[in-house]
């Protein structure tokens, strides 16, 4: 417990600093942009109207669907400003998060700021025109300061309101301290998540504070409450930012989708570059989808996917060759069309593949998919979050037949758990996964051959096609990873007792696949 | 009477404020609050513009500084038609005092008197000096000036009102009811003092009141509306005198019927000593 709450607090300046950095800029951009809308407002019913339906329609989209929208939106735009003016900017990361989080932030600002104007006493506007003041006088010297209260009450919602929803943008490749959750989630490390939604809430509770000190400060003329909140908030903010302004970045960035073997992999991968005396960081918790376009917009160097995942969601093949007809082609395929390297496969698989219950399959007299197929309408099927959208699932269906009584969607952690307890009969389980040994699950023979191969292979991205320091790193793991060792190290971080770190796995792994000294 | 009014109007000298036949409706000409007033206000006057509610006298007045813009006429001050200047440089000319007072809560006494001198970029000297006169003028201690208007009484918050509204030294000032909502003892003081006030620094005065009582005491000439119109127009012992029109010869009689009332009230009162 305590070994894993150091491991937290070691990462606790980046995380921190990135939310920080993440959330005032969001927050800065949403007064920017929030103000002037505000103020059009104000003067016109029809803007009011317009402005505030926007803002609430935003709000209304769910945060996390919002920050994955942004990532195709700013792909688009990044390939139209390539065309037009030859300058591209990375789709991944910090963007997406900035733009999600500042439309997030609008609706509290705009509506108190309206509010607080809207509800002034008529006898002060009539005064401030009957003195003589300008549209722009009334405004600054009237309009705003007796809002101003009401305005940074709403600062103070969009504060909690983005600190809260910047934990989410770990998926779209930004750090923060929704990389503890999300990380946590997936490999059952619950103190890690706890740490993380602590962290955020303290995060959120003190900028919350030293907001409402200013709003204090405004509501009572107190310019010494002003001037503390808001020093207050500058030095957080500084002492998060300068640590990042002086630290080079990183001169390469290694990839991971969002469960164990990932993590894994990404961190002996990450660990073999740093052996070769290069700076690596990670990008970790990307969608499946996402990880690939990053790599072919060289905004990560390397990550290991699935052959048969890159052969059905990026190449659209609905085909399936051998196994060794679909690496050679997929390899050509991939540098000609995306000038991504196919480094090569580590050893193993990682399929999908249906699982059960040993019991309850032996029971029903179930070996293979087509047993299955003659149950499916009494039984309930579970696949994690993207399964049932995948071709996999499309592949089944077609071959088999399949048709459940009910289907649910977990987190991977979750699902393993539903089908020991008996919550689902049937799960989307990876053929590399410890769990399937450990909860004595049985995989389900596949006779029509539904499912594609799934080899592991890593992936370097364009601009490192003929990077020595990076083959030099990678090379050695080819071929080098056994599905035993594989499952072996999956189940260390994901069992529930005794849990080791996606570190010390890959530690272990590394050991067992002869790959600690290969290097030196 | 009515008919007789662009006669009446011809005969005034010097008028400071004019207004020729003036007319603003609300809504689109269905119907209108102000009709069809002419009304000239010469130098040195204090016109009081008495009526019932929904008279159209505060229309009326509001029209000169254009907080309400009229539809028809011609409106000048000092000679000058109001829609030569803009709207806020002409009110900047114009003192203006209404019945809501309308101090800035955010300011503290002092910025609300000096809001239209700084308005104007006065020299930060000689905006202290006049804050310091004015409180003087409206008779408010000047350890006031640091003050948040939420910590004055009704009554010293008017003075304020009529302080800020005299800050830049204007001719003319337009008054809205500006007592209304004081009580009677304070409403009396501070009538009596601005009518000083008035003389002292030499101003014409429009000031829009239902009080024919206050009208009667304070006013050079008054001038009566009815539904959009001026029906009488005076001095107060004219108006006092002529019955031509019964409704303004009733309205008229008021203070003096309840004078009568009070002095018989108080002959029982000594009959029975």
């Amino acid at each position: 417990m305590s070994e894993r709450i150091a491991a937290a607090w070691r990462v606790l300046p980046d995380y921190l600093g990135q939310h920080i950095l993440l959330s005032a800029a969001a927050l800065l951009m949403g007064l920017i942009i929030s103000l002037p809308l505000a103020i059009l407002a104000i003067r016109s019913r029809r803007v009011r109207w317009l402005v505030l339906a926007f803002a609430s329609l935003v709000q209304t989209i769910p945060s996390l669907a919002l920050l994955a929208l942004f990532y195709p939106l700013l792909l688009a735009l990044a390939a139209l400003s390539q065309s037009f003016f030859g300058y591209s900017f990375s789709a991944l990361g910090f963007l997406p998060s900035l733009l999600a989080l500042t439309l997030y932030s609008m609706l509290p600002i705009i509506r108190n700021a309206v509010t607080g104007v809207v509800n002034i006493d008529p006898a002060i506007l009539e005064a401030a025109r009957g003195v003589g003041m300008t549209p722009r006088q009334r405004l600054l010297r009237v309009e705003l300061p007796l809002a101003a209260p009401i305005i940074m009450a709403g600062v103070r919602t969009a504060a909690v309101w983005v600190i809260g929803a910047a934990t989410l943008s770990t998926p779209v490749g930004q750090t923060s301290l929704g990389n503890y959750i999300f990380s946590g989630l997936q490999v059952e490390n619950w103190v890690s998540v706890l740490f993380g939604c602590v962290a955020a809430a303290v995060l959120a509770l003190l900028v919350d504070q030293l907001l409402g000190l200013i709003e204090a400060g405004t509501a009572k003329r107190s310019r010494w409450r002003v001037l503390l909140g808001a020093g207050a908030l500058l030095a957080g903010v500084i002492i998060a930012v300068a640590p990042r302004l002086t630290a080079s970045s990183a001169a390469y960035v290694v990839g991971a989708k969002n469960f164990s073997e990932q993590y894994i992999l990404a961190d002996l991968m990450a660990t073999r570059i740093e052996q070769q005396g290069s700076s690596v960081s990670r990008s970790e918790g990307l969608g499946s989808v996402i990880a690939f376009r990053a790599l072919a917009r060289n905004d990560i160097d390397a990550y290991v996917d699935y052959s048969g995942t890159i052969w059905a969601n990026v190449m659209q093949r609905t085909d399936s060759p051998s196994r060794e007809v679909m690496l050679r082609e997929m390899g050509d395929w991939l540098r000609r069309e995306r000038g991504v390297t196919l480094l090569g496969s580590l050893g193993f698989e990682n399929a999908y593949a249906l699982a059960m219950r040993r019991d309850r399959a032996a029971s029903l007299g179930i070996h293979s998919i087509a047993d299955l197929a003659q149950h499916a309408s009494q039984l309930t099927m579970g696949g994690d979050l993207e399964f049932f959208v995948r071709p996999e699932w499309q592949s089944l269906q077609t071959h088999y037949g399949l048709a459940f009584k009910a289907q649910r969607q977990f987190q991977p952690t979750f699902m393993y758990k539903a089908v020991a307890s008996g919550d689902v009969d049937v799960i989307s389980a990876f053929s590399s996964d410890g769990r399937i040994a450990a909860e004595d699950l049985v995989v389900l023979e596949d006779p029509q051959q539904a499912i594609l191969p799934y080899d592991a292979v890593v992936l370097l991205a364009p601009t490192r096609a003929a990077d020595a320091t990076l083959r030099q790193a990678l090379q050695p793991m080819i071929g080098a990873i056994p599905i035993e060792a594989m499952r072996k190290a999956n189940f260390m971080v994901d069992r529930d007792t005794d849990k080791a770190s996606p570190a010390a796995a890959a530690q272990w792994l590394a050991e067992q696949a002869g790959l600690t000294h290969a290097t030196q | 009477m009515a008919q007789n009014q662009p006669k009446n109007l011809a005969s005034v000298p010097d008028a400071v404020i004019s207004l020729d036949r003036v007319a603003k409706s609300f809504d689109g000409g269905k119907s209108f609050v102000v009709r069809s007033v002419s009304l000239e206000v010469s130098k040195g006057t204090l016109l009081a513009l008495v009526g019932g509610s929904g008279s159209g006298k505060t229309t009326t007045l509001k029209t000169i500084n254009r907080l309400i813009e009229a539809d028809s006429g011609s409106i000048h001050v000092d000679g000058t038609s109001v829609q030569a200047f803009a709207p806020y440089a002409l009110r900047r000319r114009i003192g203006y005092v209404f019945q809501g007072i309308g101090l800035f809560p955010h300011l503290t006494v002092g910025e609300n008197i000096a809001i239209t001198p700084r308005l104007l970029d006065w020299s930060a000297a000689s905006i202290a000096a006049r804050v310091g006169e004015l409180l003087d003028l409206v008779d408010l201690p000047r350890d006031f000036e640091h003050r948040s208007p939420k910590e004055l009484s009704g009554g010293q918050q008017q003075r304020v009102g009529v302080a800020r509204a005299l800050a830049a030294r204007p001719s003319i000032m337009l008054m809205d009811e500006p007592f209304g909502a004081l009580d009677p003892l304070t409403r009396d003081a501070l009538g009596r003092e601005y009518r000083k006030l008035h003389e002292q620094m030499g101003l014409t005065t429009l000031l829009v009141t239902h009080d024919v009582l206050e009208a009667v005491l304070l006013a050079d000439r008054i001038a009566v509306m009815r539904a959009g119109e001026i029906v009488a127009n005076g001095t107060p012992q004219e108006l006092l005198r002529d019955h031509s029109d019964a409704e303004v010869a009733a309205l008229m009689d008021m203070p003096r019927r309840q004078a009568l009332r009070v002095r018989s009230l108080l002959e029982e009162v000594a009959a029975r000593e």
